[in-house]
């Protein structure tokens, strides 16, 4: 093999703490049964990040909208469960079309223009299925939310328990499954092309790549992932309301990935999980202030740069 | 004669009160080495750019191979074998040059939408990128991010990015521009040694260049042809010599 067949190779080689995290993953699920319901809500958290990280982190297209195919998804997957049937796969499957099919529909608002009118328009869109969702209450049940949503039986066998550990371990199979998906996505010539228009849109067109093409087909594939992020809320709780669609969750899942790193598909996993704890911990010793906190931690974090929080060995001593 | 590969017909832009391009009428033969030579703001780059289609001209009309491309999609001309470098690096700042060239390689190859196996698997992949790699010196920074790289070394790269789409006809815009004196014979060397079927359209502002390696000249000047012809023509042609020396034209 020639060096350049390597050296392109060796980008797509698995690494060790690759397959450490997805161990320890599973184990999470065996040792911490307590934590299931925390756990569950870390893990679909990870899943809408690495979505986002899709879109964002390879091909830095930047969105405040992506609650938009979330909702979708969550609600897509709580009224068929309530009008059509309660098999919660047969679910995913349709909450996943149907935002993959709204995530083709609004590509073409994020073809043209600036980062700025992006943080816009994806703003916007998901500001007018929030209204959508508010407003077609007979439906949706409007500000109440959706109520009465039945979850049948996972595979026919397992019920979903109080305890959340049949939850947990359905968010981890879709989550990993999503995980293996994206990776060979990213380390495909499709996924590079991703990061060449990322980095020039103008040489990537001049390579004979259509970059709209690309555009597309990734924010189809952002969204469908996104909805099955959405589509795992509804079905783990039973329950689907408007907070799916509201700009929070749009800018938690952001610094999910401002915390976690952009570009390399597991900062979803480690932000979602530092985002959770620190909101957990913070929140059960100041319940009022948290926001505070919080907001402290992304000021360090933003000032002192990701590579210096994670080597406290660095903090003090010569700068040599 | 040789047949035209690419031609302009009365090409025109128009910006505002500006006309960079004021009706030119070139044409490019099979093969071609022809050297496209003008003072600064003589519209050469506008030229390019409405070749590829960056731009969309006024009026007039752009051929390939005899057939109207005016509203060819820049990505489609690409692929139909118009390909250029830019007298400004454009590339892929946090790819490798090896995962560039990949890339560029695999679009050539009409294979960069697989989203399934790895980039380079393909196995024509890897011995073309690593034939330009050698060829233009990238091989030790070839597992280094193009951010990182040397100046001279990106300059390499972005020639060898447009030579990885294999192009039918290349459009070269002061491919030399901040390469050490020394460097830049090198570089038209392995242009030279394109396949005599590829043609060169060369933008270049050092004339001793220019009278070595092309066969053919165009002059521009504010934006319209001035003289056209072959080199030893243009070299001893008057009116030529005095828009290079700054002189007005009828002196």
């Amino acid at each position: 093999m020639t060096a350049v067949a390597q050296s392109l190779r060796a980008h797509a080689a698995w690494h060790w703490w690759e397959f450490a995290l997805i161990a320890a993953l599973l184990v999470s699920w065996l040792l911490l049964p307590s934590q299931a319901l925390l756990l569950n809500e870390i893990a679909i958290l990870a899943l809408f990040a690495l979505s986002l990280d899709l879109i964002l982190g390879y091909a830095g297209v930047v969105s405040l909208g992506h609650a938009a195919f979330f909702g979708i998804g969550s609600y897509a997957a709580a009224l068929f469960a309530k009008l059509v049937m309660p098999d919660p796969l047969v679910g995913m499957v349709v909450a996943v079309a149907a935002a993959a099919a709204s995530g083709a529909l609004c590509s073409v608002l994020i073809l043209r223009g600036t980062d700025l009118t992006r943080l816009m328009v994806t703003l916007g869109v998901a500001s007018i299925l929030y209204e959508l969702a508010n407003k077609l209450d007979w439906l949706t049940g409007g500000a109440d939310g959706l109520q009465g949503v039945v979850m049948g039986p996972l595979l026919g066998r397992f019920e979903f328990d109080l305890g959340g550990r049949t939850a947990y371990a359905y968010t981890l199979a879709v989550l990993i499954a999503c995980l293996l998906l994206a990776r060979k996505l990213v380390h495909s010539p499709f996924g590079y092309s991703l990061q060449a228009l990322r980095d020039n849109r103008l040489r990537a067109g001049s390579i004979g790549l259509s970059v709209n093409t690309r555009l597309v087909v990734v924010y189809t594939v952002a969204a469908a992932i996104a909805g099955a992020a959405g589509a795992l809320l509804a079905q783990t709780s039973g329950f689907a309301s408007l907070d799916v669609f509201e700009f929070h969750r749009s800018a938690e899942v952001l610094l999910v990935l401002v915390i976690g790193g952009t570009g390399y598909l597991y900062g979803g996993i480690f932000g979602a999980i530092v985002f959770k704890l620190l909101h957990d911990l913070i929140s059960a010793w100041t319940p009022q202030y948290w926001n505070f906190w919080f907001g402290l931690f992304l000021v360090v974090l933003v000032l002192a740069g990701r590579e210096k929080l994670m080597r406290p060995w660095t903090w003090f001593g010569s700068k040599a | 004669m040789s047949s035209v590969v690419l031609e302009t017909r009365s090409l025109l832009k128009r910006f505002g009160g500006i006309t960079p391009t004021n009706d030119v009428t070139i044409q490019v033969h099979k093969g071609a080495r022809h050297a496209l030579i003008g003072p600064n703001g003589a519209g050469k780059t506008t030229l390019i750019n409405l070749l590829t289609g960056v731009l969309e001209p006024t009026s007039g009309s752009i051929w390939l191979d005899s057939q109207d491309i005016t509203q060819l999609a820049p990505h489609l001309r690409v692929r139909r074998g118009i390909v250029r470098t830019f007298q400004i690096n454009q590339l892929f700042s946090e790819l490798t040059p090896a995962q560039s060239l990949a890339l560029t390689v695999s679009a050539r190859l009409g294979i960069s939408g697989g989203w399934w196996k790895p980039l380079g698997t393909d196995p024509r992949v890897a011995p073309a990128c690593e034939k330009l790699l050698a060829q233009f010196h990238l091989m030790d920074v070839m597992n280094q991010q193009v951010k990182h790289l040397a100046y001279g070394k990106r300059r390499l790269l972005e020639i060898a990015t447009a030579l990885a789409c294999e192009p039918r006809v290349l459009l070269l815009d002061e491919p030399v521009a901040g390469v050490p004196e020394g460097e830049r014979q090198e570089i038209f060397d392995i242009v030279n040694a394109l396949p005599t079927d590829v043609s060169v359209l060369l933008i270049e502002h050092d004339m001793d260049l220019v009278f070595n390696f092309a066969s053919s000249v165009t002059v521009l000047v504010n934006g319209a042809v001035f003289a056209e012809g072959s080199v030893d023509s243009i070299s001893n042609d008057p009116r030529v010599k005095a828009v290079y020396l700054g002189e007005s034209e009828h002196a």
